[in-house]
């Protein structure tokens, strides 16, 4: 596939992207913001693809699109907020504190974008992002951070059985 | 033997009527079976290049039209895939309420088409003629969009999944791990549309289905790593490739783990396509019709549309997983590579192969269809509780030791091979076995209505 077809795929991919990412922050109704990550979350697979990640595409979308966001939903939901209480303007003093804290954000990537200086994406080998490579280099290069990782999975699950059961 | 007065077509059926259905039944099969073939120039970038190169007369690298015909060629891909769900879903409802009626004792729809075969398409036609409602008090942007999600789901997992030997959209290296990612998009569905509708009925039918399809995928995702870890890839091509055409050759039988892996594979997709026994989230006796009680006209198709084009996603996934896919017996991947050719197109024997491999994999896919169906009629609902037990104190516990003893097994596999050839031989021996003693205790079970009068005039 030539170079103007993936800036087309690209782009199609990136603006959905955007808007639904602001959608998230603009969105009123949290069960709306919590559409908006859904989706955003789906387009950022596709940018994943274009990056030759198939792997890590899939997984961030079973991970977050599949199960993070239905308990996410589960609890929006059950909340059961009412149009009185969503309008209501409580926070203010920390939406400006958020307000410059996100232009401090921009500002830094923005700068360090610049300061990189413009460069050319690297060729990649044939196995670059398939579950061979990333499996090796798991299980290799970042073997403890993947298994500390874990028992930090398996901490929270004893900690869920702890918080649910009254007598174990 | 019972006696059956049986009358094809009906006496006094239009000869008219009797032809148009009989064509439907014969070109709609053939227009399935080709549009899958299609796909396999449309996808193949090999074959794209030669057409342009020889056809259209271009250098395929330098010319500019070469991305336009890639992209018209997806698009073409696209539509064809879409178009078979679409079909094939509707046929299964037509062939669902049949049965259904032949084993509640009814007759079932019967007026449009011979033995109502055309059916599904009055069905489709009114749905859509059908207003479009949406309830007052519903979150209108979220209830319209929900069914959109659900219709994403199924037919994204349509990319991955193989119906041919080279019948494919894309043979992903990821694989069955996309298509269990993309599913995920239904739950997404369900529960906005059974939130959006802002009535009792439809939350608890979402929420029910929610938690019945979050905890069945833990089960699901443990059975398919069975014949993932024997194959040593996820890509759907070549699982079935590590497979081979005889029934010794399957995964289902090469191992006592997979065989038990199917099952679990099986009931956990029972449970995520919300199919009875596990329809505990569209039980009509308690929830109306469940989240989507509140849907009409074009939206509530939708929601049909995916449930019966899943039948045929269920099927073909464990087709593909457990049953050797579209291997053809006899027929080794150097008979592929010589029946091919050396041209730049395929000789026209590779073409009817690829029928044949079309044609098995369809039967598998359709055998398993029917036994989900007979099992929708035969079993009754399960309760939640059971549900929830189920799959979490015997499926996953089940899951993870069919698993960990595939892990050995491939060990005892590659150090001694004729362990995996006798267990492979005694596993289908013992299940021709368990098959003949089925039909004869069917045999015996239909002798004991000898004395009835079967009455099947009225199909």
């Amino acid at each position: 596939m030539g170079a103007s077809a993936e800036t087309v795929l690209f782009w199609i991919f990136a603006v959905p992207l955007i808007a639904s990412a602001a959608g998230v922050v603009a969105a009123r109704n949290p069960v709306h913001a919590a559409m908006s990550l859904v989706s955003a979350f789906f387009w950022l697979a596709g940018i994943y693809v274009l990056l030759t990640a198939h792997l890590l595409a899939f997984v961030q979308v079973i991970v977050y699109a599949g199960a993070i966001m239905v308990l996410f939903l589960f609890v929006v939901m059950l909340l059961s907020l009412t149009d009185a209480e969503l309008g209501l303007e409580k926070l203010s003093a920390l939406k400006w504190v958020g307000v410059v804290g996100a232009a401090g954000m921009l500002v830094l990537v923005v700068s360090a974008l610049a300061q990189s200086g413009p460069r050319a994406m690297r060729a990649v080998g044939a196995d670059f992002g398939t579950v061979r490579a990333v499996g090796r280099i798991l299980f290799t290069q970042y073997l403890l951070p993947f298994e500390a990782t874990s028992v930090l999975l398996l901490v929270a699950i004893v900690g869920a059985v702890v918080v649910a059961k009254e007598k174990i | 033997m019972a006696q059956f007065s049986f009358a094809f077509p009906k006496p006094g059926t239009k000869k008219l009527l009797v032809g148009a259905t009989l064509g439907a039944a014969l070109a709609i099969p053939a227009l399935l079976a080709g549009l899958l073939v299609f796909l396999v120039p449309m996808v193949n970038k090999p074959l794209l290049d030669a057409f342009i190169r020889e056809k259209l007369g271009h250098v395929p690298a330098t010319w500019v039209g070469t991305q336009w015909v890639y992209a018209a060629a997806l698009f073409l891909a696209g539509i064809a895939m879409f178009t078979f769900a679409a079909i094939t879903g509707g046929i299964f409802s037509w062939y669902e309420r049949r049965v259904a009626a032949r084993i509640q004792s009814r007759i079932g729809p019967n007026r449009v088409g011979v033995a109502g075969f055309l059916q599904w398409i009055a069905d489709a036609v009114k749905l859509l003629f059908k207003e479009d409602l949406v309830p007052g008090e519903a979150d209108a942007m979220l209830f319209r969009a929900a069914p959109y999600f659900v219709v994403a789901g199924m037919t994204l997992v349509l990319v991955a999944l193989p119906a041919g030997q080279a019948i494919v959209v894309a043979d992903l290296d990821v694989g069955i791990f996309y298509i269990l990612a993309v599913t995920s998009f239904i739950v997404v569905g369900i529960l906005l549309s059974g939130w959006s509708s802002n009535s009792k009925w439809s939350l608890f039918g979402a929420i029910r289905a929610t938690a019945q399809v979050v905890s069945y995928e833990v089960p699901a995702g443990l059975a398919i790593l069975v014949p993932v870890l024997m194959a040593g890839t996820l890509s759907t091509q070549g699982l079935i490739r590590a497979q081979g055409g005889w029934p010794w050759e399957w995964f289902f039988f090469r191992n006592p783990a997979a065989a038990v892996a199917f099952f679990i594979l099986f009931i956990s997709q029972l449970a995520e396509g919300n199919r009875t026994p596990f329809d505990l989230a569209e039980a009509e006796s308690e929830l109306v019709a469940g989240y989507f009680s509140e849907y009409s006209g074009f939206r509530f198709a939708l929601y049909f549309l995916v449930e019966w084009a899943n039948l045929w996603i269920i099927g073909a996934v464990a087709t593909t997983l457990f049953l050797g896919g579209w291997q053809i017996p006899g027929v080794s991947a150097q008979t592929w590579a010589s029946v091919r050719g050396a041209g730049s197109f395929p000789a026209f024997g590779w073409w009817a192969l690829q029928f044949v491999s079309l044609g098995i994999f369809a039967v598998k896919t359709l055998f398993l269809v029917n036994v989900v169906i007979w099992i929708r009629w035969t079993l009754p609902r399960i309760r939640i509780d059971q549900m929830m037990n189920l799959c979490w104190k015997y499926l996953v516990p089940a899951g993870f030791a069919a698993m960990l003893f595939t892990l050995v097994w491939q060990m005892v596999a590659t150090w001694a091979p004729i362990v995996e050839k006798i267990t492979a031989l005694v596993v289908f021996a013992a299940t021709v076995w368990v098959t003949w003693r089925f039909l004869q205790q069917t045999r015996k079970n239909v002798s004991l209505i000898a004395h009835e009068r079967v009455d099947l005039s009225n199909w």
